[in-house]
């Protein structure tokens, strides 16, 4: 199967740290992969790779091949913009704007200008409908965003993405903010969602990543040390350095 | 560092070490019962049996714990899935001391048929498969536990051999039948000894590589050149 999203022997520093060391990663279309690993190992470095979000930090460099659908996007003429409309990321902490959900939501097509006023409407309910939160807020279009809970909130912002259509959902520790409920609510979601959206997703939490990963990627120190389909990984880990993460012995 | 779930698989891994050494005293036991001519001894294969079945019991018990508690992932996951299995292995190796003793009730029942000399030489072999596979658990030792899986042939080969010399005792003299037939049931239970031994063998094998050999290995046996072709069912 080709990937979706692939590096090739990529390097990444941030001035004289070298955060990523050849790393070599193909992320399965239309799946979910974790990207595991200790504070500090890469994992989130190389997952704002995908959309370009470190160019913004002064003094990095990155070599090697990053490739969207076998192109690269680290190419002269790669559309910044047009990319992580393509690429999405959600983050941490739920980021909705202070505005009000429907404008949270609607932010997106309206600069995109993916749709007119009359479908703006239709595209915000499919979005709001994609992550469950329609029937609860479909009466409360205008309230203030930062008024919902915070698993309301990140859903939310799971919608803010999907309204501009993307083809990747990057998602850096996307429940680490939630209660347990609120948690699985989000997993659930995601496994809803890998039908339609190629999703990588960064998380501490070992148990997430087995329960709703199809593959796992261990990072150790900027280096890949294992990628694999996550119930082997999680079963029969080749590296002893893997087991020795995901059971606990370190790490 | 370690964990304190470590220390939690080795308390486990000491009940297994436990089973194993009662389930193949018992073995012993039942046999010595056999040989000595002395049905008295099996008193303590019975007792030693419920031990067994406690420490079965037991050994689930902490495996389905520690599973719901310590979401264990690698090593730590197949340990626990196979010492619920390896438990029942042994479990089923004290049944069959249990059964030698039944069947050794009613060899006694008569005077001797022949001396008893096959059927110790055999027990020591399953016997042996047995201490192997767990010492194979406990050092987490794949080449001894391929060993045990070598063995199994000895113990089927010994089986067949006890099977042909009893059939000439029954065809010579009918009245021999009963005690011939006992005595052939407990080669049988010998040979069931020596596979539950190789399961065990098995499992082991995959809880230290991750390895499946069940069925694959038989498969090789089965294909080894015709001299050592031994499984004749009686």
């Amino acid at each position: 199967m080709t990937p979706k999203l692939e590096t090739r022997a990529l390097d990444l520093s941030y001035g004289p740290f070298h955060a990523l060391k050849q790393v070599s990663v193909a992320i399965r279309p239309r799946a979910i992969t974790a990207i595991i690993g200790p504070s500090g190992c890469g994992k989130s470095t190389l997952l704002r790779v995908f959309n370009r979000m470190n160019d913004t930090i002064p003094g990095v460099r990155v070599s090697g091949e990053v490739l969207l659908d076998g192109q690269s996007i680290y190419s002269p003429n790669t559309d910044i913009q047009q990319l992580r409309k393509k690429v999405g990321m959600v983050f941490q902490r739920p980021n909705p704007f202070p505005l009000s959900v429907f404008e949270n939501v609607a932010y997106g097509p309206k600069i995109h200008r993916l749709a007119n006023s009359g479908r703006l409407h239709e595209q915000v309910e499919a979005s709001l409908k994609q992550t469950g939160l329609w029937d609860d807020l479909k009466g409360r279009l205008n309230a203030s965003a930062l008024a919902l809970s915070p698993e309301q909130q990140q859903r939310l912002c799971i919608s803010r993405l999907l309204a501009v259509e993307p083809e990747v959902l990057l998602m850096d520790e996307p429940c680490s903010a939630l209660d347990p409920i609120a948690t699985a609510q989000i997993e659930e979601l995601l496994m809803r969602l890998k039908a339609r959206y190629t999703i990588a997703i960064v998380t501490h939490n070992m148990q997430q990543a087995a329960r709703i990963s199809d593959e796992t990627a261990y990072m150790l120190l900027g280096e890949l040390v294992e990628v694999g389909q996550t119930n082997a990984v999680f079963t029969r880990p080749r590296d002893p350095r893997t087991e020795q993460y995901i059971s606990g012995r370190f790490g | 560092m370690i964990r304190h779930f470590d220390q939690q698989i080795a308390d486990l891994l000491q009940k297994l070490v436990r089973m194993g050494r009662l389930a193949e005293s018992m073995i012993q036991v039942s046999l010595r019962a056999l040989v000595e001519r002395n049905e008295s001894l099996c008193e303590e294969v019975h007792h030693k049996e419920n031990e067994v079945n406690e420490l079965q019991i037991q050994v689930d018990e902490r495996a389905v714990t520690l599973t719901a508690l310590q979401q264990p992932v690698g090593t730590d996951v197949r340990f626990l899935f196979m010492s619920s299995r390896i438990a029942t292995e042994l479990e089923r190796i004290a049944d069959q001391a249990v059964n030698i003793c039944g069947n050794a009730h009613h060899v006694l029942q008569g005077s001797p048929l022949k001396p008893v000399i096959d059927l110790p030489v055999m027990g020591e072999v399953a016997e042996k498969m047995v201490r192997d596979s767990l010492e194979a658990l406990v050092r987490k030792d794949c080449a001894l536990a391929n060993e045990v899986l070598v063995e199994e042939r000895k113990v089927d080969a010994y089986r067949d051999q006890i099977f042909r010399i009893l059939l000439t005792h029954m065809m010579a003299d009918p009245g021999t039948i009963e005690r011939a037939l006992a005595l052939i049931l407990i080669s049988r239970n010998l040979e069931r000894v020596g596979d539950h031994a190789t399961n065990i063998a098995e499992e082991v094998i995959y809880l230290v590589e991750g390895r499946e050999v069940r069925h694959s290995h038989e498969l090789k046996i089965r294909e080894s050149p015709a001299g050592e072709k031994n499984h004749v069912e009686p």
